[in-house]
């Protein structure tokens, strides 16, 4: 007898939809998904049973109220294994800028003219800051290729791959001019997750960081290098405090610079 | 005479930047007395964050509202800039726009109608179990959902937040074998685009006739996409910079989403908008299959909304083969931005409607503030309205699990980003 499908479930938290669009962009796949899983919880897509249980419960967004808070304790408690996808889920997305501000309620009085019915927490975290969370995949957004490559993985019973090398290898590999070397340009490449393709420097831009930190990040000697190409102090703190501005390698580095900008 | 009762419809759990929303009906003697439609939506503060930055991180920062339409985000904030310093573009970048913004388009209106909205008129709860009995028709949607995003791939690197659009053009300009690839995809879409909307056409849609204003942009001589003047049925005609003074914003208690009223009023804006106000903007053949269907345009049934996407789709893969057989690779795909201080304004048709962009910025080129009007927002009035009259006109003593699945259909004809997981409306009833 056939063992059952496993169940999936896809939640969203504070995010802009995109990372589970990885799922709804699958075109054709989709279909080939469906049969392969047992798609428990996917609001967007249809499927709605937010207390289900699931065995493989992929999370998109930051936390940013009170109800999010509660709901990701319900789902860590009714998932075997937990994915995060996207930088919002794994980093507090591009929204964590607003942590750390000290007149936040000021922002959201700008914004709305009653504040006092927006229900909101003054950070945006990420899952990992509430929750045990069992793989994180990075990415601003996350590809199709990355979410389905952790899903054929825990099928086949192994541990997914989670590549934390750099940008710049994957230039190599695809034959770039650097971007930072020949052009000047103050590339986020050498800090930088690999996944997305190195897509800003095939295209002769600057990598904005947008899949996180990569493994052993030197972002002092990037930050240096950038003050040789004659940004101000100011500018290179936010090239690190950007979509990827609270995880810890990027935080530490804006906040040095920021420091120096008010020397 | 119907037992007075209050009626609460409940949303708990919404997709998209909305992240909880409810309906509060309540009724009384046969009678709406009250319709709220709730939405939560954590704020994300966007507008605050964009103070102090540069204008060249501007277009990757907004393009992060909404994963499902960034190039919309992209081009109402390029544009906007550009105004400030000052900029023209030329020809090459003004046509490649257009072209991004066709591969925008045919994604996100395959989206909505496919995963979204089909559904509600054949009886399924999802693309998947649709696909069981309409294979083809699913197949057909989701191969031209990935036209779309190959359109925007092909300028953007990716579909979801792509990387290829910057003040004064872009970064990159595809080769032309890249180009006539896509472009042979395009041209052997074509029927498919054609039939898709005849299939949608004859989709069961209730027959519900209301009186509403409807606006969207109007250029002299295209259908709008990144350009025109702000016009409406009612007789509006202004300018993009003039939109503050005829629309005001405003926060209601239940909802975090802004509402967006014209003079006063709620207001349509979106695919059936564009449509009924520049059916005469429309090459001859998009014009034909439209009519084909027997819709007499304009029409005043927010139900072919369905249709009017499609026709958009049909529109958009008649426009990318126009402007793909015309593309030529230019030595630099953009012009370079020489900062200086200012306002500006940029105004585009994103696939749900009108987005509205104001910035002022320094003589340094960054951001002094920044407001941004949403398409959502500006529907957010007009469904509330629709929703009052069409659970009226359906029957107000009906049973609660068809007065919430009206609604939910209601709601979701509008694509507004809360459409995503209206699929589960929680009903819960109070008898007095």
């Amino acid at each position: 007898m056939p063992s059952p499908k496993p169940k999936i479930a896809v939640h969203k938290f504070s995010s802009c939809d995109g990372c589970q669009l990885a799922f709804l962009n699958l075109g054709e796949d989709l279909l080939r998904l469906a049969e392969l899983v047992d798609i428990v919880h996917f609001a967007e897509a249809g499927a709605v049973a937010a207390e289900a249980a699931a065995d493989i419960a992929f999370v998109e967004g930051s936390v940013t109220t009170r109800d999010e808070i509660e709901r990701i304790q319900a789902i860590r408690a009714n998932s075997k294994y937990l994915i995060t996808i996207g930088a919002c889920a794994t980093a507090g997305g591009l929204q964590a800028l607003r942590n750390g501000v000290t007149n936040a309620a000021e922002w959201v009085a700008a914004v709305y003219a009653a504040p006092e019915y927006i229900k909101s927490l003054p950070t945006s975290t990420a899952i990992a800051q509430h929750v045990r969370v069992d793989l994180e995949l990075w990415g601003c957004p996350v590809t199709s290729r990355q979410v389905l490559a952790a899903v054929r993985d825990l099928l086949f019973g192994v541990q997914p791959l989670n590549p934390a090398d750099s940008v710049c290898m994957e230039c190599k590999r695809r034959g770039n001019v650097c971007v930072l070397v020949a052009k000047g340009e103050p590339c986020m490449g050498p800090v930088t997750r690999t996944g997305c393709g190195a897509l800003c420097p095939s295209f002769g831009r600057d990598c904005y960081a947008c899949f996180g930190p990569s493994e052993q990040t030197n972002t002092a000697a990037l930050g240096k290098r950038f003050q040789g190409l004659g940004l101000m102090p100011e500018q290179i703190a936010q090239r690190f405090l950007f979509i990827n501005n609270a995880a810890e390698p990027f935080a530490a580095a804006g906040r040095i610079w920021l420091e120096k900008s008010h020397e | 005479m119907s037992e007075p009762r209050e009626v609460t419809v409940n949303v708990p759990l919404m997709a998209r930047v909305e992240g909880e929303g409810a309906l509060a009906l309540r009724i009384r003697d046969g009678r709406i007395e009250e319709l709220k439609l709730r939405i939560f939506e954590p704020p994300r503060l966007f507008e605050k964050f964009l103070e102090g930055r540069r204008f060249d991180e501007v277009p990757d920062m907004v393009a992060r509202i909404c994963g499902i339409c960034p190039v919309a985000y992209q081009m109402s904030a390029v544009h906007a800039i550009e105004s400030i310093f000052g900029i023209d573009p030329g020809p090459w970048v003004r046509a490649t726009r257009r072209l991004f913004y066709c591969g925008e388009w045919i994604e996100s209106h395959s989206l909505h109608i496919h995963l979204l909205a089909a559904p509600d008129f054949l009886g399924y709860a999802s693309v998947t179990d649709m696909a069981r009995d309409y294979p083809e028709e699913v197949r057909r949607g989701l191969r031209m959902q990935e036209l779309g995003n190959a359109l925007i791939g092909l300028l953007g690197g990716r579909s979801v937040h792509p990387v290829g659009a910057r003040v004064g053009g872009f970064h990159h300009a595809p080769s032309p074998e890249q180009t006539q690839a896509l472009l042979q995809k395009l041209q052997a879409a074509l029927p498919a685009a054609e039939a898709l909307v005849a299939w949608t056409a004859s989709l069961d849609l209730p027959a519900v006739e209301q009186d509403f204003e409807y606006v969207s942009l109007r250029h002299a001589q295209e259908y709008p996409m990144n350009e025109g003047r702000i016009v409406s049925n009612r007789g509006l005609d202004i300018g993009i910079d003039a939109f503050d003074r005829e629309f005001q914003e405003l926060q209601v208690p239940h909802s975090t989403a802004l509402h967006c009223l014209h003079q006063g009023k709620p207001y349509l804006v979106g695919p059936l908008a564009r449509l009924n106000l520049n059916f005469d903007r429309l090459p001859q053949p998009v014009r034909e299959t439209a009519s084909a269907t027997g819709i007499a345009w304009p029409s005043a049934n927010v139900y072919h909304s369905i249709v009017a996407r499609a026709v958009e789709i049909h529109y958009a893969v008649v426009e990318a083969i126009r402007l793909l057989q015309a593309y030529q690779r230019p030595s630099q795909p953009f012009v370079a931005a020489q900062p200086r201080a200012g306002v500006g304004y940029g105004c585009t048709e994103a696939p749900r409607g009108m987005l509205w962009h104001r910035y002022e910025l320094d003589d340094q080129g960054r951001v002094l503030n920044a407001r941004i009007v949403p398409p959502t927002s500006q529907n957010q009035a007009r469904i509330e309205e629709d929703l009052r009259l069409s659970i009226e006109a359906f029957g107000t003593d009906r049973p609660e699990d068809e007065l919430r699945r009206r609604a939910e259909v209601v709601i979701r004809n509008y694509d507004p980003c809360i459409s995503c997981a209206t699929h589960f409306l929680d009903l819960t009833v109070d008898r007095e």
